[in-house]
Formats: C-alpha cells, structure tokens, sequence
C-alpha cells in the first residue's frame, strides 16, 4: 500500500507544482500591462460576480446553450467533492474513506454524483454535436481555424473520458462489492444508480481483472483531472477559473462611458487655462507619454485577464453588427490576438530574451479591423463573463490616431471640422440655428 | 440662451440641439417637431444657438481624446457659464457624452433623451397626446439607439410613447439589449465601410422591413438617417417611413 502512496504523492505534487508554475507565469503576463484601479464598488462587484459567473445569468440568454453549460457546470462543481475523497485514499492508500463517516449521507453524494456524470455526458454530447455537427455560423468562423477548433474538442473529449472514468471506476467498485472475495477491501459503500447498470459488463471475469479495472480507472480518472488542471494555460478552458475575477473587475460603468484619460486632461488644462504653469509638474514628464495602446504592455491588466479568461464562445462576434456584414473585425479574434501576443511575450520572458518588436496592432489586429467597429457595445453586452472587447479596440483606435495620426482620412476631415467650426461636417458655427427660420 | 440669460430668465431646461439637428435637413425636422413638442407643453427652455459645439463624441469614438477633451471643456465653460442644471437632446451620442463623459471633466448636469422628456412630460400630464389619431392599429417598429439602449440601459421611454399613440408595437427580432447597430456609430456616419459583403444599415433596415411595419420609429437622427437610406434601397420608400418618436408624436398633436 505504501508504494502506490508515494506514487499519489509524486503525480500529485508534480502535478500541483507545474499548475503553480502556470498560474505564476499568467499573473506574471498580466501584470504586464498597466495598472488600472478596479477596487471600487466591493459589495457592487461581488453582486455582479455572484450573479453573471455564479448564477450563469447572461449564458441563459441563449436557452439551449445555457441550459447544457449549467448542467456541465453544476456537474463540475458537484463531482469534485468526490475529488477530495479519491485524493484523501490516494495519499492514505486508503478505500473510500469518507463512507464510513458519512453513512447515508455517503450513499446519496455517490448517487447525486452518478446522475450528474450521466447528464454532464449528455451535455457534452450535445456540445460536440452543436460544434461538429450542426453549423452553427459562431462556431465556424475563421479565427477557430486550428487550434482553437482542436482546443474546444479536445475539452469535450477529455471531460466525456472523464466521465466514463468515473463510471466505470464506480461500477467495477460496486461489482467487487457484491463478490466474496471483495468483501474485505471493497467494503459496502455508496449507491450507484447508474454504473450499477454497467456492471453485468464484468460477468464473468475473475475477480483480479476487475481490481485491474477498478484500480486503472482510478488511476486514469485522477491523473486524467490533474492533467486536466495542467492543459487549462494552453487552453480556453482556463474561464472555468478567471470568469470569477474576470465578473468581478468587470467595468460597472454605464457601456457609453468609455475610459478618460487624465493625461489629456492635464494637457487640455494647461492649454485652455493660459495662466497655468507649464513647468509646475515637471515629474510626470520624466517618462515619456504615449497614449492608446499598440501593444499588450499598453493595455491594461484587466483587458489582459479578459484575454485570458475569453472562452472563444463567439457569442461576441455573433452580435456584432461589422462581422455580420462581412467585415474582418470579430471582437472574439481581438482577445484572442491578445491572448496569442502576451504568450509571445510571456515565451520570450521564459526564455530569457528581449521582447521583439513585434506588436499587437498589425502583426494581429490589422487596421481594418479597429475601423471597422461602431463601438455599438454588442459584443460587451453578449459577452456572459464581462469581457469588454471594445475597450481594446478603442485603445488601439487610440494609438493610432494620437501616435501615429493615421486615422482614415474621411475621419481626419470630420475632425478637422470639429477642430475648426465644431461640427463633424464644413458648416459655419453661427449657423446652427439657422433650423428656426426655415 | 444668451437672449434669456440678459433677460434674467432661467430655462426650465437646455434644448442640445447637436449637429445633426442642427445642420442635417432630415434631423432638423426633427429638432422642429421636439420644438413644438416642448411649446405645446408649455415648457420654458433655451438652445445655446451659434455658442453649441459638437459634443465631441465623433473624436472620442474615432480615438481623438485629445480633440475630444478640447470640445467638452469649451462646451462645459459655456454650459457651467449660463449655470445650466437640466439638458435635453434629441440624440442619444450627444445624451451619452454629456451625461457619461462630460462629469469627468468638470460637466454636471442631469442630462435626459427627448423621449424620456417627453414621457415625463406625457406622465405629468403637461403634453396631451391625442390617441384617436390615424396611428391607431399602425404597425411601427422601433429601432434602438446604441446609445440610449445598450449604452445607457433606457429601452422603455420611447416604446411607452409609441405604445400612448396607440399603435402597435412590433418588435425586430434583434431588440433591446440585442439590438443592432444602425451602422453609424463609432464615427462610422463619416467615412466609408470596410470591405465587407452587405452595408450594417441595409442588414439592419431588412430586421427592420421583417416586421412588415408602416413606420419604422427611431430615436436618433443618425439611425434615422441609415434606415432611411436602407429604406430607399429596398424600394420602400413612401411605403415604409422612417420617422423619430417625436415626429410621431408631433403630428398628432397637428392634427
Ligand atoms: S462594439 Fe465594435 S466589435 Fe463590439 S459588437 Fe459593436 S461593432 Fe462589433
Ligand atoms: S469575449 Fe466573451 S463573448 Fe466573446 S468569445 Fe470571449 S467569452 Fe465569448
């Protein structure tokens, strides 16, 4: 019993400790970028969190979707109690352990989690059904050429094999209970209304195959779950963690307010107010301003988080009125970039190197794309964990008319107009009530 | 504002025209028909005339926030100049930067979409809207602003006026919280799309057009403006109107 201790022991703290080593290099990628105070507002925040990522409130806008994701959700939830018990034997080399203690109580937990696994497979089915079968225009757009695509199978396949894991450790347990032999180890515990369907499956084989099954798929199920954990870094899947912090930094402001920047403020304050020192805060000078972002490090760590935490669901692009008509602009492909460009980054760092001059706008996000959005806020609204899309594009937009003065030039006229008569087309200002006599 | 102001009269509140409503012919019309709107009401207001700049929303959607930040604080100085309390406009990107943008840099004002006035108004009882008039079993359709809906969560002021003229309100399958795009926003009304297979206002006018309305009711001068030119396009035009709430409400007080 003591080998296969120390084993647990080993897969498990590997396994822990090359998740840590994830989690650290995502934090460490996040704060790349610039600080943003989101700390505000605390009971508002937990609200809106308890809401959008606990209680699945904006996924239930899409009833089918909603309904399956819940399920799966719940059933993740549920299941990994079991977790705890399957750990505590590993490291103890004990056999479930927790029925002696909870009695009754244990027999229903097993039979909730049963049901669970049976539905959550039902669900996954019905997911791989809506991405394989069924062409479904969100799923089929072409930034989930590739990866992105393998990605969102690979989860169903792992979570379905994970399942029939569970079932299959469960109902060999239940058949060795019944055996004489068995009586000893595989004492009487738990209900199994599910896999005890399965168990005239083991008809007929001795009593050691099944211990060999029972004990394989304990071992599969545990390390499939710890590897699991560890594939979350490469995968979309990882929302299933950042959704929370994701709701709960969510920008609580109304949609139309977009962000302000104090900088410009000061330097419209200095232009406006004549009397005003230019050289009274010589400190801020000392690094240089830019303004709007070109790459990752000038967005900041929330719009970083929420391209970590993107689940590539496309419910955005969906809604959104320039991708409907064609355009190239997919507010799903903006986190996406995003995501893909702090990896680079965050490599390069791995490694040791400089960070190369590569950058987000257009090695990813091409032009065409941030003009082509009518910051209409659809996709902020559609999206069920609180990313804002827009947010980016509005900083790209940003750099490159701030930076870089390239905007579209039927916009630099507009502008000018504004600059020169205060209105976005060449009218004379003193005609703007011109309405009342005509 | 500058007559009233030398007379030493405060407004009840301050009409922001906006360019649109200002310079647009169709948005004019509908500047006139909120004009006559507040003077049936009785209500004392007062425009800012040639001393109204744009708000600056085309800047800050298109990246400019230095251009942006110039226009608002012009604008705050006169506005904070007459002491103005309480604005009203006829469109939801002006409603959305004075009220959302303009705080930040020194601008407080309570700031209200002429359909929220108007339905105060209507609540109030200070505008009597004659609901024996030929909308009676219309069927109209509204067409949500960005700015008013999603961008500022207001989706019932203008489908309660529509719903006091007794007509009936069919909504498009793309509504409300989902509602799309006209197409305009975000400075696109200034240039040209990108490339793309279909126009945003023509995808939208066909929602629209699904409903099989006889007016498509909008609460925006740049909407207005898109789904009128979508309208055309398809060959409804004189058949399918595209009118702001505050027309529909203005002719029946004419007839
Ligand atoms: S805000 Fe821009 S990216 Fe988002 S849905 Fe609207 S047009 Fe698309
Ligand atoms: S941004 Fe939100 S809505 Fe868009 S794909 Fe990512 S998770 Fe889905």
């Amino acid at each position: 019993m003591y080998l296969s201790s120390i084993i647990f022991a080993i897969v498990f703290f590997v396994a822990i400790g090359m998740f840590t080593r994830n989690v650290r290099r995502i934090i460490r990628n996040i704060k790349l970028g610039q600080k943003t105070n989101r700390s505000d507002q605390k009971s508002k925040r937990w609200k809106h969190m308890a809401r959008i990522a606990m209680g699945q409130s904006k996924m239930t806008v899409r009833p089918i979707a909603g309904f399956l994701h819940i399920i799966v959700y719940v059933g993740f939830i549920v299941i990994n109690i079991e977790l705890l018990e399957i750990i505590v034997d590993g490291f103890l080399g004990t056999h479930r352990i927790f029925s002696p203690y909870l009695g009754s109580t244990y027999d229903v937990l097993i039979a909730t989690f049963e049901i669970f696994a049976l539905l959550v497979i039902i669900a996954v089915s019905a997911f791989w059904i809506r991405r394989n079968i069924m062409r479904i225009r969100r799923f089929l757009k072409p930034e989930m050429k590739g990866w992105p695509k393998k990605d969102a199978d690979y989860i169903l396949y792992i979570e379905l094999v994970l399942m029939f894991l569970f079932l299959t450790m469960n109902a060999s347990d239940y058949w060795l209970q019944q055996h004489p032999e068995g009586q000893s180890y595989y004492t009487q515990a738990g209900h199994f209304p599910i896999s005890s369907l399965l168990t005239p499956l083991f008809d007929g084989m001795s009593y050691a195959t099944v211990v060999t099954i029972e004990r394989t798929s304990w071992w599969l199920h545990i390390i499939g779950i710890l590897a699991f954990l560890n594939y979350l870094y490469y995968s979309k899947h990882l929302h299933i963690i950042l959704a929370f912090p994701n709701t709960f930094y969510a920008n609580l402001n109304p949609l139309g307010r977009f962000s302000h920047s104090e900088t410009v403020a000061n330097e419209v304050k200095l232009m406006m107010d004549p009397s005003a020192d230019p050289y009274a805060s010589p400190a801020v000078e000392s690094e240089p301003i830019s303004f709007g972002a070109a790459d990752v490090k000038d967005l900041n760590r929330i719009q970083l988080m929420n391209a970590y935490s993107c689940t590539e669901c496309g419910r955005c692009t969906d809604v959104c009125p320039a991708n409907q008509t064609g355009k190239k602009l997919s507010p799903r492909k903006i986190m996406m970039d995003t995501r893909d460009r702090l990896e680079q980054v965050g490599k390069q760092l791995d490694r040791g190197l400089a960070i190369d001059d590569k950058t987000l706008l257009d090695h990813h996000i091409s032009r065409e794309e941030l003009w082509a959005c009518t910051t209409c806020n659809a996709c902020v609204e559609a999206c069920p964990i609180s990313i804002d899309p827009l947010s980016i594009i509005m900083d790209m937009r940003q750099y490159l008319v701030m930076e870089q003065s390239s905007a579209p030039s039927e916009l630099n006229a507009m502008m000018s107009n504004i600059e020169n008569n205060g209105a976005p087309w060449p009218f004379n200002q003193q005609d703007r009530i011109n309405w009342i006599n005509e | 504002m500058a007559e009233m102001t030398q007379k030493g009269e405060t407004p009840e509140v301050l009409f922001w025209v906006g360019c649109a409503g200002s310079f647009d012919d169709r948005s004019k019309k509908i500047t006139k028909a909120f004009v006559d709107l507040l003077q049936d009401a009785k209500v004392s207001f007062a425009v800012l005339g040639p001393e109204e700049s744009c708000t600056g929303d085309p800047a800050k959607r298109s990246g400019n926030e230095f251009l942006f930040q110039m226009q608002a604080s012009t604008n705050i100085e006169v506005l904070n100049g007459y002491e103005v309390k309480k604005i009203v406009t006829a469109c939801p990107h002006c409603f959305n930067t004075l009220k959302n943008e303009y705080p930040q840099l020194g601008g407080h004002y309570q700031v209200l979409h002429h359909t929220q006035f108007l339905h105060q108004l209507i609540e109030e009882g200070r505008l009597k809207v004659d609901t024996k008039t030929s909308y009676k079993g219309k069927k109209i359709t509204f067409h949500d602003p960005c700015y008013l809906g999603r961008a500022n969560k207001e989706y019932e002021a203008p489908r309660a006026l529509i719903e006091k003229l007794s007509a009936e309100l069919i909504e498009m399958k793309s509504c409300k919280e989902k509602g799309l795009c006209c197409g305009a926003g975000g400075a696109q009304m200034f240039k040209d799309a990108e490339k793309g297979d279909k126009e945003v206002n023509i995808e939208r006018t066909e929602q629209a057009l699904d409903t099989k309305p006889e007016i498509i009711a909008a609460g925006c001068p740049f909407c207005n403006a898109m789904l009128h030119d979508g309208v055309k396009n398809k060959g409804k035009e004189g058949k399918v109107a595209v009118l702001d709430v505050a027309q529909l409400l203005a002719q029946t007080e004419s007839l």
